[in-house]
């Protein structure tokens, strides 16, 4: 199952992001087989509906979770629809957000 | 003869000016007033009675589930991210859509095509002889003024004297309510913040190549500043209305100062000769 | 962080002048910020040092290259703005009118058409005597200010994410600047005046804050010009439950700090001073109780 994390760098040991619509990157782990993959968020200075377009991404790229700070209203309306459930993290690293994940230590949200 | 009353800042009078210009033209020559303030349309409080309503609609995309075989391809193209494509269906975002086509262009199956979904009303009415009021009122909740306003205007393009009332400010449903006027009355009042926001409009109207006229309303007097940006940019200071406490409680209560006052009717029909002037029209 | 917009629904009530006033007289650390990026004016009363200014890109606007466009006229038919003009043989893009959406890309045969971004207004973060400004200036005739405010609103949030208190100066009206105002606010003070059109365009405001989250409350400037119709948004404000908060009186002392660019609690002996202080007295109040926003 592929979980995303919104971060502020490209990799596991970035500082995790708060925002979704426009986080710097998105980390997408793979928590079965534990590949890391890394992207660039395209949308980070868009204009309008950066929220549903980041959510785009995460369906056609079949992630299953994020663990990311706030989550707009259309972005998760989007989430929601497409079954990836979403998860409260803030402060520390993407790595640190991983571990808790696993642990399953998160809180969902919404 | 279409003539746009506008202003940067709210609340100078622009209403004010536009209404008691339309009832004094009124009481010599058929006027249509168009209230293009769609978001807060007032003129009908002052020019109250029955009129016939119409929907204004925009078209909104809807998707065939049988023929989508959601390819994504609209939910790419669409810049505003109104369109997200789901496993198994298509989500649409209404209040994000512009309503541009695209989506429907992109699709190769078919499988889009669009129905009207409400935004706002236009209202026609004959409140007094010699007057059609036409107002735009978009719906609570939505955020797009600008096609209700075109809509408003429409109703009234060919009349051949038509007063624009627009809604505050310089941005998008300001440059819809100017588009095609033949002249603009730049409504201030004799503030700082009336004269900062006189410089914004301004420079829209000369930036839209519209041939446009001052009016100072509540002026207290001291309104030099105003006058040296008027000077300085060309714009001629058509009329000044002093500040009068009893003026405001005419206006105040929806009366019109050109019905209580009708010796306020020759400077309005100066006015109108002004913007005639403006426009380039032989009086 | 609590987050708090002064809206007025009609132009011209007195909102910039009570949200100056507001500045000085609430408690905590405050950043401000004026949404109303069409008319800003709440920096000519707060005297504000700018610390600096960042240009602000709204959606992108085409452009057609003249030396592909084969004059097939395609953007045209399918450009439903009205942003595409013949020139010459060839199109042009009425960039005031474009909005943004790439069709005449998408129908181009000749590859002319190129997404180009557009700058369409100036952010600027200052320094008052009350916490950090951020404001904007819409470049005239842009489009889209809703887009503006929401990066004005953004800039204060993340410079300033330790303040107590967002303090807003919203637009007038009801569409798409307003609501990007009022998204995520939890209280909204509504200016009126006591006019018909002022009870008017304050019912239509509440409807459109009753969509959304925020709690409403209600102030009433110079209420004794019209007493009559003071007395009928009183009994409408009581009939939707709505807390009127605050009645200011006609005062000249207002029009004379305004044009001395400072606001009014910088006035002595001035009736609509009082009124405001009652009334922020009143507001600070309400703000302890609602719930503030996470985040």
């Amino acid at each position: 199952m592929k979980v995303c994390f919104t971060a502020k760098g490209a990799t596991i040991d970035s500082a995790s992001e708060e925002r979704f619509g426009r986080a710097p990157y998105f980390i997408i782990v793979d928590i079965d087989s534990g590949a890391i993959e890394s992207v660039e968020n395209p949308y980070i200075e868009g204009a309008g509906g950066v929220g549903p377009k980041a959510a785009q991404l995460l369906i056609s790229r079949d992630v299953r979770a994020l663990v990311s700070g706030q989550v707009g209203g259309n972005a998760r309306e989007a989430l929601v629809a497409a079954g990836i459930e979403i998860f409260t993290f803030r402060g520390g690293s993407v790595g640190d957000a991983l571990e808790q994940f696993r642990k399953n230590a998160l809180q969902r949200s919404g | 003869m279409k003539i746009a009353v506008a202003s940067g800042k709210g609340g100078t009078g622009k209403s004010m000016v536009a209404a008691n210009l339309a009832y004094t033209l009124s009481l010599a020559e058929p006027v249509t007033l168009v209230d293009c303030d769609v978001e807060e349309p007032n003129l009908h409080l002052f020019f109250p009675g029955p009129g016939e309503s119409s929907e204004v609609t925009i078209p909104v995309p809807g998707f065939d589930t049988v023929a989508c075989d959601l390819c994504g391809r609209c939910g790419e193209f669409c810049r505003f991210g109104a369109i997200t494509v789901l496993r198994d269906r298509v989500l649409l975002f209404p209040e994000l859509c512009h309503s541009c086509g695209g989506c429907m262009l992109v699709c190769p199956k078919g499988a889009i095509t669009e129905s009207p979904v409400r935004i706002g009303t236009v209202t026609v009415s004959s409140p007094i002889p010699g007057m059609t009021l036409v107002t735009g009122l978009l719906d609570t909740g939505s955020p797009l003024a600008v096609p209700v306003i075109g809509a408003a205007k429409a109703r009234a393009a060919t009349h051949p004297l038509v007063l624009y009332d627009s809604s505050p400010g310089t941005a998008c449903p300001m440059i819809t309510t100017l588009d095609g006027s033949d002249c603009c009355l730049l409504v201030t009042e004799s503030t700082p913040f009336g004269l900062h926001d006189l410089e914004l409009a301004a420079d829209v109207v000369h930036g839209m190549e519209i041939p446009a006229g001052v009016v100072i309303n509540r002026s207290d007097g001291t309104d030099q500043a105003t006058l040296d940006f008027c000077a300085e940019h060309d714009l001629e200071v058509m009329m000044t209305v002093p500040f009068d406490r009893e003026f405001a409680v005419i206006q105040n209560r929806g009366g019109l100062l050109c019905r209580e006052r009708p010796e306020w009717q020759e400077r309005f029909r100066a006015l109108y000769a002004g913007c005639r002037r403006l426009a380039g029209v032989s009086p | 962080m609590k987050r708090l917009a002064v809206i007025s629904g009609k132009g011209g009530t007195g909102k910039t002048m009570v949200t100056a006033a507001l500045a000085h007289l609430l408690q905590g650390h405050l950043v401000i910020a004026d949404c109303d990026v069409d008319a800003a004016n709440l920096a000519l009363l707060l005297n504000p040092r700018p610390l600096w200014t960042k240009p602000f890109f709204g959606m992108q606007a085409a452009a057609i290259d003249p030396d592909l466009c084969l004059g097939c006229g395609a953007c045209e038919t399918n450009c439903r703005f009205e942003a595409i003009r013949p020139d010459g043989g060839i199109f042009r893009v009425d960039t005031l009118h474009c909005e943004g959406c790439a069709v005449c890309r998408l129908v181009c045969p000749a590859e002319a058409v190129n997404m180009q971004p557009r700058q369409t207004g100036m952010i600027c973060y200052s320094e008052t005597d009350r916490g950090h400004l951020v404001h904007a200036r819409l470049v005239p005739g842009a489009g889209n200010s809703g887009l503006l405010v929401s990066a004005v609103k953004k800039t204060a949030l993340e410079n300033d994410p330790k303040s107590d208190l967002l303090l807003i100066d919203g637009p007038p009206g009801t569409g798409c600047p307003l609501i990007s105002t009022i998204s995520g606010v939890d209280l909204v003070l509504v200016v009126t005046e006591p006019s018909i059109s002022g009870l008017h365009d304050l019912e239509r405001v509440v409807a459109v804050c009753r969509q959304f989250r925020p709690g409403v409350l209600v102030a009433i400037n110079r209420f004794d010009l019209s007493p009559t119709i003071a007395r009928m948004i009183h009994l409408w404000c009581r009939d939707q439950q709505i807390p009127l908060i605050g009645e200011i009186p006609f005062d000249p002392k207002v029009i004379e700090t305004v044009r001395q660019g400072v606001p009014i609690t910088r006035a002595v002996d001035s009736p609509a001073l009082g009124a405001v202080q009652e009334m922020a007295v009143r507001l600070e109040e309400h703000l302890d109780s609602c719930a503030s926003v996470t985040g």
